[in-house]
Order: C-alpha cells, then structure tokens, then sequence
C-alpha cells in the first residue's frame, strides 16, 4: 500500500520536481520560465516519435534504457519515501539499493558505449569515475547511521530516527549528511559535478551519453533520471529529517499525510538546490576528484565518530 | 561552585559536547580541502569557536566558572585576535591562494583519512583509562594533531604553515581539556602566549620575506645567497 503510494508518487512528481527546480532557477536568472509542467509535456512529445536507433547498435542500447526506468522504479518501491514498511522489507537493504542505482547507471554507460561514438565513450567513461568515488561514499554514510541500529535496513534505521529525534544533530549524522548531501548532487549530476543544462563536449558527463538516444527511448532516460533525483532527494531527507514520515501499519489517513509531507521536503530541498545551483559555477572535471575525496573523508570519519563518540 | 549557574543535564551535555567536537575536526579537515588561503584563515576562526564552545560546555557541566572564563578567553584569542592578525598578514603578503601543494589536495584528504584511523587506534588506550563523554572525544584532538602536522609538512605557503601549527596547537589545549578538565589559568595563559608571540613573529616574518624575496613560498629559500 505505502509502497504503491510511493511509486505512483514517484513516478508522477518526478518531472514536476524537475520542473519546479527549473522553474526556480529561471526566476533567479530573471527569466519567466516554462512552467512547472514542461518536463512532462517534453516526454509526451518524445513519446509520440518514431523509435530510432542508430545503425550499428545492439540489444545492450536498447536494453539500457529499460533497466535504467526498472532499477529506479525498484528502489522507489523499497526506500522508505513515505511509509518506513516495504512489501520487499527483506531486500530494503542498504547494498540492494546501492546496486540497484550502480546497476542503472552501467547499464547507462554500457549503452553508450554500445554506440561506439566518441562523446558515448567520454561519457561512460567520465561516468564510471564519477561513479567509482559515489558508491562507497553512499555506503559509508548510510553505514554509519546503521552503526547506531545495528542494521543496514533502511526502513530500520528511519524508524529509530522517528523515535529518537536528537539523534539527527550528533556529528556522525552530520557529517554523513555532509557526505551523503555531495554525493547527491554528484549523482544526478546536478551543478557543481555536472551541469543539466549543458550540451558542451568538453564538460559534459550525463548529456554526452545519452546524446544518441531519440523518441521513447530518450523519454524513458529522461524521466528515469528525473526519479533518480527525487528518490535520492527523498532518501536524504527520510534519513537525516524523518518527520512525518509513517511508521508499523499506519492507515490510509496517515500515508496521505506522510505523502504530502514528503512532497513538501523534497520540493524545498529542491527549490534550495536549485537556488543554490544559481550562485555556483561548475567545477572543472579534475577537481571533481578533490570534491568526492572530501565526501569520502567525511562519510568515513561519520563511520569511525559513531564508533568511537557514542 | 557557584550556586547561581545553572546545571546541564547529561541528555544535553552529550550532544552539545558531541556536537562542538564535531565541528572541532569538520573545520580541521577542511583546512586540507580548501586552497583558498583567506578561506583558511576562516576556518581556523571558526575551529577556535568550536573549541571556545566545548570549552565553554565542560565549565558550565562541572559548574567551574573558572573553566568558562578561560572557554570565552580562548575564544577570544584564537577565533578574534589570532585570525585579526593572520588576515592583516595575508593582505600585506599579496599571493592568496595554495597553489601546488606537495601532496595534492584528494590525496592529503586520503592521507587524513588514515591519521583518523592512527588516532583512533593511538587513542584506545587513553580512553580506557577513564571512559567519559570527554575522554570518548580525544582521539579527535589527535586527529586534528596529525592532520595539523600534515599541513605543516606538506603545504608551501608560509600562511598555511601557520595555520597547520597552530592547528596543532588548538588539538593540544583541547586534549588538555578533555582529559583533565580545566588546565591551571597559567598554563593556559603561558600556552597562549606563546601561540600569539609565534604568530606575531610569523606576521613581521612575512613581511620581511614579501621585501626581501617578493613572495611567502617557504620552498625557494633552500639555498644560501650572499
């Protein structure tokens, strides 16, 4: 029940939250904007084209695509978003969701390898360096919340948070929210890592390697990347801000309730990203490295003070 | 001993203990991120805060006034007077940024990384001695020592020299603090001292250097000239 709940919201905020970030950004650039709904309106244009792919690919391009959409709808229905229960409970695990993303994103880069063109190839390979430093970073700081439960269940270790709530200033937590907070934001390749808005080749990371993807395939990309976002903003919120977020076998009242809180802390922690992406340039590709370093530091040293302080 | 303070409770004392330790090694550590150097000088300011506040916690949690006054002293010093005096030097010298550490930035940031573990693993045995709250954070003050040793090795600014030492130098007072709860006032105002003496030398230092050599990079003054 809460889990269809979070999926259907999932599945349909997405975009809107995209939407919403671009929006935001305009406003500050002093521009009038699209509108909140044109992510959407963009997928159904793309939707009604023919599907094309280009001469020479095989079944790993087009596969790409589809696991990308299945992996985020998987860990969509398994994080804890709105309600901390998940029909898939066993597997709700902290590894399964950090591969589920990891399996995603190669699937990703395999698929634009598979086109064998040059900015394909630069793409997946910047990808895979992006994606070398982020996992164990995630792994590091969500471990070091799971110190304090003695599980790596994420539904767990929210719960614990509902119930202890001064437990979210102690410096493991803030450290890993430091950490985790990069991570994000390396992750979707929003501003400081990447830039979503640009198609320049010598910067490029996600754009470069979806550049030969067209019609339904490229909607399906887009709108998976919009729910890597908001699943991932939504982890970072349920985890270091669970307030309101429903507990055991809480009714359809309470998950509605849950949903619409939720709502409300993912599209501030949006609108604050993007405004923050406003005063920010793009780091250049080689500092990126220094960047995840530093999360990987932080995440680690949230590992060892909840060892040693608690 | 006064009966006018007020009593912290320990649900309270833990975290906000916790919380300016936190702070303590986040602003350590940040100091080998940053390359900017009048970023550098910020942090510092700010690592003196968090050591005035945990100074400041410990005095209000045993009730000695004594404690809190050397807390506000502290914090006066090394988060007012000391950063004043490192930023007046830093607009004389010119240069503000670290450009080419010795070891570069992902790497020393690694490197740190491993003096926690080392600190960790030095600290055990001080810990067991007597396991409070406070003993629980000293093996932070000596990962702040080590990594303020680092920086001093391995950075080539003059200014960033200074900070590493005096990095060094607030992980000392804070182990002081955390491990025998208040230093007698002298010690501390000897220690103090010092600290400043070192940086006001360091800041006639930079000066004669900046006329004498046009820049603070400590590696061009290996060889002898007459």
């Amino acid at each position: 029940m809460g889990a269809v709940l979070q999926v259907v919201l999932v599945a349909v905020g997405s975009p809107l939250l995209v939407g919403m970030m671009r929006q935001v950004r305009a406003r500050l650039e002093g521009r009038a904007g699209a509108g909140i709904g044109q992510p959407w309106r963009d997928l159904r244009k793309l939707v009604r084209k023919e599907p094309i792919a280009p001469d020479g690919t095989g079944w790993v391009f087009r596969a790409a695509p589809l696991l990308l959409a299945g992996t985020v709808l998987v860990v969509a229905a398994v994080v804890p978003l709105v309600s901390t229960t998940s029909p898939l409970d066993e597997v709700a695990d902290l590894f399964a969701v950090v591969a589920l993303l990891a399996l995603g994103s190669v699937a990703l880069a395999l698929g634009a390898l598979d086109t064998s063109t040059a900015f394909g190839g630069m793409g997946a390979s910047r990808e895979m360096i992006v994606l070398a430093l982020v996992e164990p970073t995630i792994l590091l700081s969500v471990f070091a919340l799971s110190v304090r439960v003695g599980t790596t269940n994420l539904g767990t270790i929210v719960t614990s948070a509902v119930a202890d709530p001064l437990a979210v200033i102690s410096p493991a937590s803030l450290l890993a929210a430091a950490a985790l907070a990069i991570v994000t934001i390396a992750e979707t390749g929003r501003i400081p890592v990447d830039n979503p808005s640009t198609h320049l080749e010598l910067t490029m990371i996600h754009e470069a390697m979806v550049l030969e993807y067209a019609g339904p395939d490229l909607a399906l990309i887009e709108w998976a990347s919009a729910m890597r976002l908001s699943v991932l903003l939504g982890l970072l919120t349920s985890l270091f801000a669970p307030w309101g977020i429903a507990t055991g076998n809480a009714g359809l009242l309470a998950l509605l309730l849950a949903a619409v809180v939720v709502i409300a802390k993912v599209a501030l922690l949006g609108a604050l990203l993007a405004a923050g992406e406003v005063f920010m340039a793009k780091l250049r590709l080689f500092r990126i490295p220094e960047l995840l370093a530093g999360s990987f530091l932080m995440a680690l040293l949230a590992v060892a003070a909840s060892f040693f302080l608690a | 001993m006064t009966e006018t303070m007020f009593t912290l409770p320990p649900s309270l004392y833990v975290p906000l203990l916790d919380l300016a330790c936190g702070a303590f090694l986040l602003t350590g550590m940040m100091v080998l991120w940053r390359r900017d150097l009048a970023a550098i000088v910020r942090l510092f300011a700010l690592q003196g805060i968090a050591l005035a506040a945990l100074i400041v916690v410990l005095g209000v949690y045993e009730q000695d006034v004594e404690l809190v006054a050397v807390g506000l002293g502290v914090g006066a010093l090394r988060a007012g007077l000391l950063p004043y005096l490192m930023r007046r030097a830093l607009i004389a010298g010119g240069a503000g940024r670290e450009v080419r550490p010795v070891v570069n930035v992902a790497t020393s940031l690694l490197v740190a990384a491993v003096l926690a573990m080392l600190a960790y693993a030095v600290a055990q045995p001080l810990i067991r001695l007597s396991p409070t709250p406070a003993t629980q954070a000293v093996p932070i003050a000596l990962t702040v020592l080590l990594v303020g040793f680092f920086v001093l090795v391995t950075r080539r600014r003059a200014l960033s020299q200074v900070v590493g030492f005096l990095l060094m130098d607030n992980a000392i007072t804070m182990t002081a603090f955390l491990t025998t709860s208040g230093v007698p006032l002298v010690v501390e105002l000897g220690i103090s001292m010092d600290v400043l003496l070192a940086v006001l030398v360091f800041q006639v230092l930079t000066t004669r250097m900046r006329a004498a050599f046009g820049g603070t990079d400590l590696d061009e003054l290996r060889e002898l000239h007459d």
